[in-house]
């Protein structure tokens, strides 16, 4: 685990280098472009406007992602499994804390994680994930996103990001300037002697090509840092729960979904386990998604013969892909112990589509807090926290039900008893 | 002058070498108590459910009285039962006990059908689970231990202070290495 998380960090630093050294020599020739000598101003400018997002990224984050994405805290009383699976999850990866868990009330199925440090994460669901998936499944989610916080990923992608992010802004900034203002160096170069009126026609051309170039870069390197990292978090969430089948079932359920995710968005999509942007039957080229086609993730989970450890993962993402990438580095590999595959814990068969509707609407009325009261007849009924009457009637039998003082939901108060 | 000087960076250079390799065995070693702490918070919590479990379901299991009797036992001995191994092939008698009664499970509806009894089946199902990711970890923790005790230069170091290798938290029972299959249809 240790010698991944450095080998992952090497191969990482090269990466934000290239980066780096994109966005200076951007800043510089933009900076030049305007007034001759303006080069180490723009540098300068460019890395302030670096500071400044990886500064408001750093402190405010992930509670940014979560409040955009709608996502609310919940307490283990909304569901006890979830909560299980998470701390399960945290002591298979031995992170010191367990993540924090947020709940989105969206029917669409997925999930993602937060955190610059591992912390203060957390493990964000929407509601729809968890009345479609069975335990397993769910557990290859929980085991993916916390892979994600335990191999630093989110700290990675976040920073990956703010660079593209100042990347595509000074770039834009600059081409459209350029387009409404018609070239505003033509001034300097009127004034100036024939020989630096050529050097600055060169820098213009350069900046003005760089300024276009620059960004298309930088979006392919983050790309390929982005899928990269899917990939290497399907490994270790097979490892973590010895059961890749769990993961396979769960990336299937989840994009032969139809249902949109209302919060998420272009800047969100990356996070999550598939991309909730990608509409079905579009193909989108390999080079410019954050996903690997999830098709070929599920492949490759359902290939891994042997075993699970990070040798098999390669193994079968060879076999897949049909060529010899090193996807995983030597450290990883050269762990040849063999861990065995488990048996499934629960019923594969899917749950029917009436119950999975029900759980769905229960889970999404508790996570906004309706109190369910049992009438003596059978009939479940959903009050809204807002119900400002002392009893409520059955409109099956008319009998008078108390609401009682503080109660949530039946389902929490039997999760409740099971806590001693 | 010179000399001296250079004689004195070696000592320093030599002692800050020590200090940093016994901080890593330290280090370590607290990881392998951790590690075990936290095999024994998993074991404690599956000790203080049994009795819950067995309250709710005797109503319910009259035929089955030896199979529940069996957990109680198990449970009793693995309570008592002191040292890494000994504990070991207790809590693994457990486990074997706890999944023999999943599945007897199976052959009554009524009791699938009771809440109270479904809530208390995912927390030992994810009891269990957590005991064997902690087990895990531990024997992961050991391995990186001893193989620091045994290395050079380390070594030299251990024999010094007296570190001494630990035990992996092993279960005789192949069958306990894998979680018991449990249903939630």
């Amino acid at each position: 685990m240790w010698e991944l998380i450095q080998s992952n960090k090497r191969k990482t630093m090269i990466l934000f280098i290239a980066m780096g050294i994109a966005l200076i020599l951007l800043g510089y020739f933009v900076g030049s472009y305007f007034f001759p000598g303006g080069g180490v101003f723009g540098v300068i400018l460019a890395l302030f406007i670096w500071f400044i997002l990886s500064m408001v990224s750093y402190t405010a984050g992930s509670s940014i992602l979560l409040s955009v994405s709608s996502a609310r805290e919940v307490t283990p009383d909304v569901h006890q499994q979830l909560f299980n699976l998470v701390e399960e999850m945290r002591i298979a990866s031995n992170l010191p804390k367990t993540p924090k868990v947020y709940i989105i009330n969206d029917a669409a199925p997925n999930a993602f994680a937060t955190g610059i440090k591992p912390e203060n994460s957390a493990i964000t669901v929407t509601a729809g994930l968890l009345s479609k998936l069975n335990r397993d499944e769910l557990q290859g989610v929980v085991a993916h996103e916390m892979s994600h916080i335990a191999n630093r990923d989110i700290l990675v992608m976040t920073f990956a990001g703010i660079m593209l992010g100042s990347i595509v802004l000074i770039s834009e900034v600059f081409l459209k300037g350029l387009w409404f203002s018609g070239g505003s160096s033509a001034r300097y170069r009127s004034k100036s002697s024939s020989d630096s009126g050529q050097a600055q026609m060169i820098i213009m051309v350069v900046a003005i090509v760089f300024a276009i170039l620059a960004p298309i870069a930088a979006q392919l390197l983050y790309f390929a840092i982005s899928r990269r990292r899917e990939y290497l978090a399907d490994a270790n969430g097979a490892r973590l729960t010895r059961y890749p089948e769990g993961l396979a079932s769960a990336l299937e359920k989840i994009s032969s979904t139809d249902l949109d995710l209302k919060s998420a968005n272009k800047v969100t999509a990356p996070m999550f386990i598939i991309n909730p942007l990608k509409k079905k039957g579009m193909k989108l080229s390999d080079l410019t998604s954050t996903h690997p086609p999830t098709s070929e993730r599920i492949k490759i989970l359902r290939s891994m013969a042997g075993g699970v450890n990070y040798i098999n993962y390669q193994n079968a993402f060879n076999m897949i892909k049909g060529k010899n990438s090193v996807l995983l580095p030597a450290a990883a590999l050269s762990d040849q112990t063999k861990i065995d595959i488990r048996k499934a814990s629960s019923d594969l068969e899917p749950a029917s589509n009436i119950k999975e509707k029900r759980t769905l609407g229960d889970l999404m009325m508790t996570i906004n807090k309706y109190a369910f009261i049992v009438c003596a007849c059978g009939l479940k009924m959903k009050v809204p926290p807002d119900y400002k009457e002392k009893s409520i009637t059955c409109p099956r039998c008319g009998r008078k039900n108390e609401i009682p003082l503080g109660d949530i939901s039946t389902i929490s108060k039997v999760a409740q008893s099971a806590n001693i | 002058m010179a000399a001296l000087i250079i004689i004195l960076v070696i000592i320093v250079v030599v002692i800050l070498m020590f200090v940093s390799m016994y901080n890593s065995l330290i280090r370590l070693r607290n990881q392998v108590k951790n590690a075990w702490s936290q095999i024994d918070v998993q074991l404690k919590r599956r000790h203080d459910l049994i009795p819950n479990l067995i309250e709710t379901v005797k109503g319910y299991m009259t035929h089955e009285r030896e199979t529940l009797q069996n957990i109680t036992n198990a449970r009793s001995q693995a309570m008592n039962a002191t040292g890494v191994k000994e504990r070991a092939q207790a809590e693994g008698e457990l486990s074997g006990a706890m999944s023999k009664f999943f599945l007897v499970v199976e052959n009554y509806p009524d009791l699938k059908a009771n809440q109270n009894f479904l809530a208390l089946q995912e927390e030992l199902t994810s009891t269990e689970n957590k005991i064997s990711f902690s087990r895990q970890n531990y024997n992961d923790q050991v391995l990186f231990y001893n193989n620091k005790i045994q290395v050079f230069p380390t070594n030299i170091m251990a024999g010094m202070f007296n570190f001494k290798e630990e035990t992996f938290f092993q279960v005789e029972d192949k069958s306990d290495r894998e979680v018991p299959k449990v249903s939630f249809s």
